[in-house]
């Protein structure tokens, strides 16, 4: 089922062995502030990716995506916090709200077609934002935050951070490894049918009401996982940073930076654009300009490299073909 | 709950409902002729605030002039975003010109925080009040909706009226057809997204004469113009007017009956809503 293409590379082992090498670098090394921007690179991979699955290969744009990574957040601190809950058995019990919701609000929106699905998402963003700033429960506006001594189970912060990027490295993997079976089983090319023509996937025998479900549940679950991982190493969570719009139109950047439906676009498009941004933002004579060059670099891959870098690769270099999926 | 402060609080929302109305008229434009979503729509209304900022303050004019000066500028910076950033990629799918829009709103955002700083400020304007019982109508208020209504009233007649407000009817209507009626359909469409701008940055200089404001405004009305246009249904110019009304209403209402902090909640909740079971809005017809 999953050899679609007679001979094929080891793509996927490839990448996955290149992100799990460069995420152990910060571990031997023992480099906190190394450890630190990897962290955050490898959220950034874990995000692009998941979105890539719903709006990359199934074609409906996700743009308040950032919900998951939320609800996965909140619900793995409210467990940790108020019941003392584990880590691990927090984050995975925190996928279920996210689960939920994908499967409960994710059949009900996926009805909705092109600009009117992104416009739901958005929706649903900022509704579930503003129900978590007035819901007194999970903290409200001001969010909850641990006291310092719950890391003591862990073996104190340093172990704890490093036991969250240990687990985000994982999650990471874990989404990529997903995007890249998905893509090459029976359900991927049910995705992309879908994308490109859904009257015709329901005249090929397919249920594009479920396919679009499952899909989105899929897209759900990293998200979710790393945001359990995420506000656990940060020890508070306010529906600030949690269900920042920002930051899931920054996940689409990235997809569109690296290539859009390609596995390893979203990587490379995380990697990329993290990168761009510290560099900008070290840069003295650019920084005050980073939004604005940010902006321009956004349109020029918008407007003339509509494929992302993974695309142009592909174009320019055939001899990379077999190995950039 | 004060029932005495119900009044006063339902007819601000109100006449506030027609600002935003006629902001959330812009977008609707835009995306019912270009199929456009633009997320630059928010930023644009902050730089309509920073014209009459510019006239009040810096050229020390009567700011009513900068509500006109903001329409003209409006104008022609939609043209010109329609040319750079939309026209290459019209035909592309949703991602793509969602984030070509993103993109032109990152660069404003970035230039317009560098160069103004994110300080509040604030347009001075005093037009005396209207009062009658319990009930104060600042003159601002009244102005606003005055010029809002003209504004609207204007769009109307040039879409309905003229030659050129057709042709960008029958653009919006059919793209195709309209071009083998020898339509320039790229004319109309920057057209289009210059007429939805201009209505933006007007509905942000009538704010910039009620509240303080700085660069980062928009955003706040630009997810309220979200809310407004689908209320009306994605593309309908009346709708959005009407559906600005009861937001602005609905403002009023809540903010007396329940903690304000509320409001967005609600406001949210019933965008979805809306989606789900009328997604062409109020007056829409049933898909």
């Amino acid at each position: 089922m999953l050899r679609l293409r007679g001979r094929s590379r080891p793509f996927l082992p490839v990448l996955l062995l290149i992100v799990a090498v460069v995420a152990a670098v910060p571990l031997v090394t023992g480099n906190p502030s190394m450890r630190e921007e990897l962290f955050f690179m490898l959220l950034l991979v874990t995000l692009a990716t998941s979105v890539n699955v719903i709006t990359g290969y199934t074609g409906y744009v996700s743009f308040g995506h950032i919900v998951f990574f939320g609800l996965g957040g909140y619900g793995a601190f409210w467990l940790m916090q108020a019941l003392g809950v584990h880590f691990l058995v927090a984050a995975v019990l925190g996928v279920i709200p996210a689960v939920l919701v994908a499967a409960v609000v994710g059949a009900a929106v996926l009805r909705l077609r092109g600009a009117y699905f992104a416009l739901a998402t958005l929706g649903i963003l900022e509704a579930t934002k503003a129900f978590m700033t007035n819901f007194d429960p999970a903290g409200g506006a001001v969010g909850l935050s641990f006291n310092f001594s719950i890391y003591a189970q862990y073996g104190g912060a340093k172990s704890a951070a490093e036991l969250a990027y240990v687990f985000m490295a994982l999650v990471a993997l874990a989404a990529i490894a997903a995007s890249y079976l998905v893509r090459h089983a029976k359900f991927g090319l049910a995705l992309m049918t879908i994308r490109e023509d859904q009257d015709a996937a329901v005249v090929l025998g397919i249920d594009p009401a479920r396919t679009k479900v499952a899909a989105f549940v899929i897209s759900a679950v990293f998200p979710a996982l790393a945001g359990a991982a995420f506000f656990f190493k940060n020890g508070i969570i306010e529906p600030g940073s949690a269900f920042d719009l920002t930051r899931s139109i920054e996940s689409l950047v990235m997809v569109v930076l690296g290539g859009v439906g390609t596995v390893a676009g979203p990587v490379i498009g995380a990697a990329v654009y993290e990168w761009l941004r510290g560099f900008l933002i070290t840069s003295p004579a650019l920084a005050s300009f980073q939004l604005t060059i940010a902006g321009v670099l956004l349109l020029v891959v918008v407007l003339f490299a509509t494929s992302g870098l993974v695309g142009v690769l592909r174009a320019r270099f055939p001899a990379v073909r077999e190995w950039l999926e | 709950m004060n029932l005495g402060a119900l009044l006063p609080s339902a007819i601000d929302g109100l006449l506030l409902g027609f600002v935003y109305g006629l902001a959330a008229m812009g977008l609707t434009l835009i995306f019912g002729v270009t199929r456009v979503v633009n997320l630059a729509h928010g930023q644009m209304i902050a730089m309509g605030m920073f014209v009459v900022l510019a006239v009040a303050s810096g050229a020390g004019l009567n700011p009513y002039v900068g509500v006109l000066l903001a329409a003209v500028v409006g104008l022609a910076a939609g043209v010109v975003i329609y040319v750079v950033a939309v026209d290459r990629v019209i035909n592309a799918p949703e991602l793509t010109t969602l984030l070509a829009t993103f993109a032109v709103n990152l660069i404003i955002i970035g230039t317009a925080t560098t160069l103004l700083t994110t300080s509040p400020r604030a347009v001075d304007v005093d037009m005396g009040a209207l009062r009658s019982g319990g009930v104060t109508v600042l003159g601002t208020h009244l102005v606003a909706v005055v010029i809002a209504v003209a504004a609207a009233g204007a769009l109307y007649a040039f879409l309905f009226r003229t030659r050129l407000g057709k042709s960008i009817r029958a653009v919006a209507a059919d793209r195709a057809a309209a071009e083998l009626m020898g339509i320039n359909s790229r004319r109309m469409l920057a057209l289009a997204f210059g007429l939805g701008t201009a209505l933006a940055m007007t509905a942000g200089a009538l704010l910039a004469t009620l509240f303080s404001f700085n660069v980062l405004s928009g955003g706040t009305y630009e997810t309220k113009s979200f809310v407004i246009v689908v209320l009306g249904g994605l593309g309908n110019p009346t709708g959005a007017l009407i559906g600005g009304l009861i937001i602005g209403l609905l403002e009023g209402v809540t903010a007396v009956v329940i903690p304000v902090s509320w409001v967005p909640v609600i406001e949210y909740a019933v965008f979805v809503l809306i989606l789900l079971v009328r997604p062409r809005g109020l007056l829409g017809s049933r898909q």
